[in-house]
Parts: structure tokens; C-alpha cells; sequence
């Protein structure tokens, strides 16, 4: 969302990185709430492993930008109870891979307050989390687990995939009270695009088209946005014509956008690194076929990892959706 | 409550309390120097004089000269191997590496005092105690290189995969141990964490069930100041080492830079395991003098002169100095092991460059056991997928 208004001179429109963008859109929140904390591993004098949070120790102190100790339960559970007492920390954790020690806080605290409490508690608690592969790193650095926390009520689950969206979808999933997990796509870290830090965004959960197609629907969210761009564009020399659907959130899952544009489409391609068994794929495929069923030309096909461990990344090229991999679903389902 | 939790505190191993044994092991686990400062063992100071402990030295009496520049070599060679990892981590050749650089001593001091029956937990950053354990440099390079992820069988030398997860292996140590003590064998465990990781909830359950379990388990946790960008004060508010105390078992400091105090400490503690009287935590107090890995840029977050006063403290260094005071080395031997050095270096250079890309197919490969029908149909459509392109070039 938030597209870029077309717009009067002075609007604050930059370009910048997706890290950036995220960096300033914490930079927003602690200065416009005096509740919003950002804990985490290295987050404060270092500004992060991917120095997402750089300089904001040093702007808004060590209360508020807070260097935890080691310890990924802690960080959640922590955050929870000062949720609890008004506040609505931002957490982060350092890769993907080692969200799990937090796991069970967020399963069965996190997801579940607001229900447990019938309501009477919130929990605005972010949980950043850098995810997916791509820049050739070590184990448990470049896994997706997103529908792990997806198939728990309670929990939201965005991915945004250009600086815009996550600048605004940080704005959004701060506002939020319910707890959010804020899955960033860390090979896009690098990747400039233009923010406007006063457009009006639209809701946080809802898809976008970013690219009108006749002839199939390319359904993708996080990282794979980019490559189903690519793809797009390959496509198009071959006379065909894609319509690609930035989903930005995982949970809920904007199945409307997507039944309109199957509808016009009658093809559905859906790109995820993660696993495709029990991935969001699947989800996708199985209430797209329930809702579409008589406008479907080809069966739904997912593109995305295997269901083998994450591999060495002298392997990761072969497990992850690339070009090729996703032109050949293409053509798959639009044989049929 | 007081009385019931002291009691808590202090539980008493049933088997192999000798004596002898437990001399050092009743020494109070938060004694404080005349400073105020902990206490930390040490047998060779900076300079490499050669101070007396009345607790430890028995561990080391027997060492012979020969013993003693097999410790040098192995620090010496380890560092060069880890130089040489550190460039061609540079060069493009590895993915990443976690240098070891100032923890030598902490590693063959400890690597040392193990038996092969013996069993160890690294971390990621254990390649000299791995070099103890005589497994093959190259295969830590595999990992870092990423063309696995791990791959060495642990059982062949008792040396378990690098574990990246922090803390995690705290816990499959004690379990280990667990089942040594159950089987009766009189080997023990040995189990490698850092500052950073003493702060996860693994790490204090595997101290709680090694405590309770009277585990053959030694937590050796080289405290090297940094968690990344986190000094040690993010971590803890006490010496690690008194840690240990409200588990109810004895904790140590000891210098983490002095090889033959890391040797003797490591071997009183795992003299205890073997004897039946459980766990010890062993701090090894030490730095680490280069980044976190090759990623990391410690300008961003700590000072020169911290690395400075450490230099000073050069684990190395002190042990030539001793070997050369009191002439147990000559010129000859210092020549000959920088010509080993450099050997190794140019074997693991060449090994590294030389190793393969993994087939395609392993990707598939020992998920299961027993195998999985879904892998079985994805590895075939990945085959058909990849010989799609063979038929393509073909028509071509
Ligand atoms: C569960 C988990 N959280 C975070 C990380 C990222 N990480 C890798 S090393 C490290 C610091 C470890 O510090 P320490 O335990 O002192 O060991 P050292 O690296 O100093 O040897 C962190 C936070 C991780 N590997 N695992
Ligand atoms: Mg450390």
C-alpha cells in the first residue's frame, strides 16, 4: 500500500533502502510514542545485525532502545509483561532460526492473552524477524517459517516486500493491538524504493496488485515479490500476460483480492520459500479452489521449498523459487 | 525455607568421594581474592613465570617438557589455521568464519585434559579443541564454505556437530551424561558455551538437570568479554563462574589465557565427573581479539585499547616465554613448527579450494531415516525439472 502520491513538491518522498525505511519508521514511532520500547540482541550500540535499528540507542537512549541479554524467551516474555504494564515493545530477533527458544511464549502467551482475558488485555507486541535465504549464509540464518506462526489464532503475520510497505506496515503493525510478526525479508535489506512518510496507507492486510494481467495470477508476498516481477516480465516476451498480487500479510489473508483476481485470471500461481507442504500455499490453493472453483481453468500451483532442511548455501539456488522454477509452473498451468 | 533451599544447595554425590578428590572441590565457589576481586586460577603469568597453586598443581606436576611444547604446537598451528580460514574467508572461498584468535588456551588447555572416551559439545567457535579432538580442519570448513552442515561423524572422534543455535548443546551434554552415568562408565562430558549464551534458558535448564541428575558433565564456558556487539554486563550481574553455586555445584574462574591453568582446572573438573561427584562450571576468562566472525565490525561498538591490554595477555606469548626461561625449547624448535605452520596453511588452503559443490540431489538426502514418501516424489520432480533443461539444450 501507500503508494507514492503523485504529489506537490513538498511532499517527503525518498528513496531508500528497505532497512532504512524500517529503521525510520521505528524512528517514527518512538518519537510520536513515548510507549513504543525496541528490544532485542545487539539492537543498541551496533543498530542491529543488519543495522535496522541503527542510531536509535543513540537517539532515544538505552531505556527505550534496549540491548537484552541472550536470550529469545526472555525477549518475548519480557515484552509481553511490559505490554501488559502500557507499553508496546518492538522486539527483534537476530535471524529467522532462532525465533524458536521464543516459540513457546508466543504460542501460548502472546497468541492467547486477548482471548484468555476476554478481551480486557491487549498485547501490541511487534516481533521483527529478518527471514528467508538468498545471501549464502550459515545454518538457521535463511528459513521462512511464517506459516508456523500463521496457524496460530492470535497472531498476525505480515511480509512486506518494498521499502514502502515496510515503513508503513511497521507504522501499522505498532498501532496494532493485537501482537504482530513482522516477517523481514532480509536479501530485499538493500533493495531502494521510494517512501512517502505522510501518504495515507491503506489497511495493513490487504493485497495488492502490483502488476495487471490477464492470463494467470502470480500470488507472492516478502522476497518473492521481486522475482515474480522478473518473471512477469520474462513472461511478457512471450506474449503472455501476468497479473502479479503482493499479498504484504500471511495472516489474515486477503482471500477476496485474491478470488478477483482468479476470477479474471482463471490461473493461480502461488511463490513462497517456505516448504510447500502445509505452507501458505496450500491454504491459499485449498479456499481459492473453494471459492473459485468453476472460474479455475488450471489447478492451483504453489512454487517454494522442499520439504527437506534448509540446505548448505552452496545448495540454496537449487531449493529456493527462482526464475526458472516459477516460469516452468507457469507454463504448467497454463497448458492445462 | 532458608534451611530447606541451603539444603537444596549442597546435595551430596552418593559415589567416589574420595579425599583427595574433593579437595578442590569444597573450595567456596565465590571466594574472593584479598582485591575483592574473583578469584581467577592461574599457573604461568603473562610474563610466563610459573606461580604455585596449591589446589591445581597436581594436575600439571607430571607434565613433561615434550608435553609442554605439544601445547605450544597446538596453539601455534591452531591460530595459523584459523588465520588461514579468516583469509579465505576473504577470498570468497568460505561463506563466513568465527575466528578464534586469543582463545587458544582456552580450547587446547582444555581439549588436552580430555580422554578419548570423552565426549564435547562445541560451539561454533571450538576449532581448537576440534584440533585436539583430531578432526580434520577441513571438515569445519565445509560449514563455514556451506557446502554442508556439519557432516563429520561426531561418534568417530567423541566430537559433536557445531551447534549455531546458542546454548542448545549445554542441554544434549548433560543428556549425554546422563547416559554415561546410567551405562557406569567412568567417562565424562564435556560441554563449550560462551558469555552471551550463559543468558539462555537452555543453558541454566542443563545446569538444573546436570545438578540434579549428578550429570559427568563440565560446563566450560569461555567468557571472552562479547556477545557480538553485548559486553559480558549485558549478561550477568555476578562472575559467571558463582553462577554454578546456586545450582549446588562448584564453579571456577580460571584464567582463560593460561593454557596450563585451563589444562589443570579442566582436569580437576573432569576428574569429578569421572569420580561420581557431578557437574563443575568452569569460566574460562579470556577475549576474543578479532570480530565476532567476518561479518561483524567491533570498531562500531568496543575500543583499540581494550584489544591492547589483552594483546598483552597473549596466550601464546606467555607459553614461549616460559618454554624459553626455563630452556624448553630451542631456536630449532620455534623454526620448525613456524615450517609446520606454514604447511598448514597451505594444506588447508588447497583443501578448501579443492572441495566440491555438493550434488543437486543432496538436498534430498538423510532427512529421515527411514525415508518419507513426500521426499521420495519431490526428489523425482526435481529430476524431471533438471533433466527438463538437459532435454532443452539437446534440442538446441
Ligand atoms: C538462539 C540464538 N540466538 C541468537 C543467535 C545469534 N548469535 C550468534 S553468536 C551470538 C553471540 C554469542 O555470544 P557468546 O555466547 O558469548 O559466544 P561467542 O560468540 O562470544 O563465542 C549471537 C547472539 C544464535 N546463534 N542463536
Ligand atoms: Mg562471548
Amino acid at each position: 500500500m501507500a503508494e507514492t502520491m503523485t504529489s506537490t513538491t513538498s511532499t517527503p518522498v525518498k528513496s531508500m533502502a528497505l532497512a532504512k525505511a524500517i529503521n525510520e519508521s521505528l524512528r517514527t514511532a518512538l518519537d510520536t510514542d513515548p510507549k513504543v520500547l525496541i528490544m532485542g540482541e545487539d539492537v543498541g550500540k551496533l543498530g542491529g545485525v543488519f543495522r535496522v535499528t541503527d542510531g536509535l540507542q543513540k537517539d532515544f537512549g538505552e531505556s527505550r532502545v534496549i540491548d537484552t541479554p541472550l536470550a529469545e524467551s526472555g525477549i518475548v516474555g519480557t515484552a509481553i509483561g511490559l505490554a501488559l504494564r502500557g507499553y508496546r515493545p518492538v522486539v527483534e530477533i537476530q535471524f529467522d532460526g532462532f525465533v524458536f527458544p521464543a516459540y513457546d511464549q508466543i504460542v501460548t502467551q502472546l497468541a492467547k492473552m486477548h482471548a484468555r482475558s476476554l478481551g480486557k488485555v491487549k498485547m501490541p507486541v511487534v516481533v521483527r524477524i529478518p527471514y528467508g535465504g538468498g545471501i549464502g549464509a550459515v545454518e538457521h540464518h535463511s528459513e521462512s517459517p511464517e506459516a508456523l506462526f500463521a496457524h496460530v489464532a492470535g497472531l498476525k503475520v505480515v511480509s512486506p516486500s518494498n521499502p514502502s510497505d515496510a515503513y508503513w506496515m511497521m507504522q501499522q503493525a505498532i498501532q496494532s493491538d493485537d501482537p504482530v510478526i513482522f516477517f523481514e525479508p532480509k536479501r530485499r535489506y538493500w533493495d531502494k524504493g521510494e517512501v512517502n512518510t505522510e501518504a495515507i496507507p491503506g489497511p495493513l492486510h490487504k493485497a495488492q496488485v502490483v502488476r495487471e494481467g490477464t492470463d494467470l495470477t502470480l500470488a507472492a508476498y516478502g522476497p518473492m515479490v521481486k522475482l515474480c516481477k522478473e518473471v512477469a516480465d520474462v513472461a511478457a516476451e512471450e506474449g503472455r500476460s501476468l497479473e502479479i498480487l503482493d499479498l504484504r500479510s500471511v495472516s489474515p489473508l486477503d482471500f477476496d483480492s485474491i478470488q478477483t483476481s482468479v476470477e479474471k485470471t482463471g490461473r493461480l500461481v502461488v511463490v513462497h520459500e517456505a516448504p510447500v507442504f502445509f505452507g501458505s500455499g496450500a491454504e491459499i490453493a485449498a479456499r481459492i479452489t473453494e471459492r473459485c472453483f468453476y472460474h479455475l481453468e488450471a489447478p492451483v500451483l504453489r512454487v517454494g521449498g522442499y520439504h527437506a532442511p534448509y540446505p548448505p548455501a552452496r545448495l540454496e539456488e537449487e531449493y529456493l523459487p527462482g526464475l526458472d522454477r516459477v516460469l516452468d509452473a507457469v507454463d504448467r498451468a497454463l497448458a492445462y | 525455607m532458608t534451611v530447606e533451599s541451603t539444603a537444596a544447595r549442597t546435595p551430596r554425590r552418593s559415589a567416589g568421594t574420595t579425599g583427595a578428590k574433593s579437595t578442590a572441590g569444597k573450595r567456596s565457589t565465590a571466594k574472593k581474592s584479598p582485591s575483592g576481586e574473583p578469584e581467577l586460577v592461574q599457573l604461568l603469568t603473562p610474563e610466563g613465570k610459573r606461580v604455585k597453586s596449591a589446589e591445581y598443581d597436581r594436575f600439571v606436576a607430571a607434565i613433561t617438557p615434550d608435553e609442554l611444547r605439544g601445547l605450544y604446537r597446538d596453539m601455534v598451528l591452531t591460530r595459523r589455521f584459523d588465520a588461514e580460514a579468516t583469509s579465505l574467508q576473504r577470498q570468497g572461498e568460505l561463506g563466513l568464519w568465527a575466528s578464534l584468535l586469543g582463545q587458544e588456551a582456552a580450547q587446547i588447555g582444555s581439549g588436552r585434559a580430555l580422554r578419548d572416551d570423552d565426549y564435547v559439545f562445541p560451539t561454533y567457535r571450538e576449532h581448537g579443541v576440534a584440533w585436539c579432538r583430531g578432526v580434520d580442519p577441513s571438515n569445519l570448513l565445509g560449514m563455514f564454505r556451506g557446502v554442508n552442515n556439519g557432516g563429520w561423524d561426531p561418534n568417530s572422534n567423541n566430537f559433536h556437530l557445531y551447534t549455531i543455535v546458542i546454548g542448545s548443546q549445554t542441554l544434549h551434554a548433560t543428556g549425554y551424561a546422563m547416559g554415561v552415568a546410567k551405562d557406569g562408565a567412568d567417562s565424562a562430558v564435556i560441554a563449550y558455551f560462551g558469555d552471551g549464551a550463559s543468558s539462555q534458558g537452555d543453558v541454566a535448564e542443563s545446569f538444573t538437570f546436570s545438578a540434579v541428575y549428578n550429570a559427568p558433565v563440565v560446563f566450560f564456558c569461555q567468557n571472552n568479554q562479547w556477545a557480538i556487539s553485548e559486553p559480558t554486563e549485558k549478561q550477568t550481574r555476578v562472575p559467571l563462574y558463582q553462577r554454578a553455586q546456586g545450582y549446588g555445584f562448584p564453579g571456577v574462574r580460571v584464567d582463560g589465557n593460561d593454557v596450563l591453568a585451563c589444562l589443570a582446572v579442566t582436569k580437576w573438573a573432569l576428574e569429578r565427573a569421572r569420580g561420581g561427584e557431578g557437574p563443575t562450571l568452569v569460566e574460562a576468562y579470556t577475549y576474543r581479539m578479532g570480530a565476532h566472525t567476518t561479518s561483524d565490525d567491533p570498531t562500531r561498538y568496543r575500543h583499540d585499547d581494550e584489544r591492547a591490554a589483552w594483546e598483552a595477555k597473549d596466550p601464546i606469548l606467555r607459553l614461549r616465554r616460559f618454554l624459553e626461561a626455563s630452556n624448553h625449547a630451542d631456536e630449532g624448535f620455534f623454526a620448525e613448527l613456524e615450517a609446520e605452520s606454514e604447511a598448514l596453511g597451505r594444506r588447508v588452503r588447497e583443501a578448501v579450494r579443492a572441495m566440491p559443490d555438493p550434488d543437486h540431489f543432496a538436498l534430498f538426502e538423510h532427512a529421515y531415516a527411514d525415508g518419507h514418501a513426500l521426499v521420495d516424489e519431490e526428489r523425482a520432480q526435481f529430476a524431471a525439472y533438471q533433466a527438463s533443461f538437459a532435454e532443452a539444450e539437446g534440442d538446441n
